[in-house]
C-alpha cells in the first residue's frame, strides 16, 4: 500500500517537474508547479512529518502559487523566442542535467549511510506533528526562528520598494 | 518505502529543476525551477529527518520554506519592476551586468 502511494506521489511530483519546464506558457507551468507541490506533500506525508506536509500545501500551494499566478497575469506570459546564444543549448542541458542525477545517484548510494537502505526507525506517534515542531523551533530553534521573521519582514519591505512606482531620479 | 527510494526521487526532482534553469529564458519560469530544486533539497531534508528518526530535519525544511517565500517576493518584485520600465523579460537580453 505504501509502495502504491509512494510511486503514485512520485509520478506526480516528476511530471509536475517536467511539465513546468516543458509548458511553453508560464501559466501552465505554474499549474503543473501546483500538481508537483501537491505531490510533494503526499511525500512528506509518508515520511510521517503531517506539519511540513500542511505547510507545504497552505504556504506553497497556496499563497505562493496565487502570487505567481497574479504576477503571469499582470505580466502576461510571453512565447519565448526561438534564438540561442549558445548553439545546442537545448540538447546540452538535458546531458548536464542527466549527469548531475547520476553524479548525485552514485554520491548517495555509494555513501556509507547504513541506514538509508531501511524504512528509517520506528519513531512514535507524536513524530513530525505540530506540537512536536513547535516545541522543537520555539526551544531549540529559537534564533533560526526569529531570524527568518526578520528575513520575512526584510523580504516584503524588499519586494514593495522594487516594484513601487516611483519615479526615477536619475 | 527504503529511504533511498526518497533521495534518489530527490536528486532526480533537483536535476530535473537545474535543467530547467539550463533551458528556459524566461525569468518567471526560472524562478519556478528554483523552486523545483528548493522543493527536492526539501525532500532530501525529511527524508534524512525519518531516517534518523528525529525531527530536526524538518525544522531545516520549514527554514528552506522561509526562505523559498522570501526569493520569490524579491523575484517577483524584480520581474514587475523589469516589466514596468519595458524591458523585455528574457534572460539572455538582460546582459548589462555581464562582465
Amino acid at each position: 500500500m505504501e509502495a502504491v502511494l509512494f510511486f503514485l506521489a512520485a509520478i506526480g511530483a516528476l511530471g509536475g517537474a517536467l511539465g513546468v519546464i516543458a509548458m511553453r506558457n508560464p501559466f501552465y507551468s505554474v499549474l503543473a508547479l501546483i500538481v508537483h507541490l501537491f505531490s510533494l506533500a503526499a511525500l512528506f506525508l509518508l515520511l510521517t512529518s503531517a506539519f511540513v506536509a500542511a505547510a507545504q500545501v497552505v504556504v506553497y500551494a497556496g499563497a505562493v502559487m496565487v502570487l505567481y499566478v497574479f504576477v503571469v497575469a499582470y505580466v502576461g506570459g510571453g512565447g519565448e523566442s526561438a534564438w540561442e546564444p549558445i548553439p545546442g543549448q537545448r540538447f546540452l542541458a538535458p546531458l548536464l542535467g542527466i549527469a548531475l542525477f547520476v553524479e548525485l545517484a552514485v554520491a548517495v548510494l555509494s555513501s556509507s549511510l547504513l541506514a538509508l537502505g531501511t524504512d528509517g526507525p520506528d519513531v512514535n506517534a507524536g513524530f513530525g506533528n505540530p506540537a512536536a515542531i513547535g516545541r522543537l523551533l520555539l526551544e531549540k530553534f529559537l534564533l533560526p526562528f526569529e531570524a527568518s521573521s526578520i528575513l520575512l519582514l526584510l523580504a516584503a519591505v524588499g519586494a514593495i520598494v522594487l516594484a513601487s512606482n516611483r519615479r526615477q531620479t536619475s | 518505502m527504503n529511504i533511498e527510494w526518497y533521495i534518489v526521487l530527490s536528486a532526480l526532482l533537483f536535476a530535473t529543476g537545474a535543467m530547467g534553469i539550463l533551458i528556459r529564458r524566461s525569468p518567471m519560469v526560472i524562478l519556478l525551477c528554483l523552486e523545483l530544486m528548493l522543493n527536492a533539497g526539501n525532500l532530501a531534508l525529511v527524508a534524512f529527518s525519518r531516517m534518523v528518526g528525529n525531527g530536526q530535519g524538518q525544522i531545516f525544511a520549514v527554514i528552506v520554506m522561509v526562505v523559498a517565500a522570501c526569493e520569490v517576493v524579491v523575484g517577483l518584485g524584480l520581474i514587475v519592476a523589469i516589466f514596468r520600465r519595458r524591458l523585455p523579460l528574457n534572460v539572455d537580453d538582460l546582459r548589462e551586468l555581464r562582465g
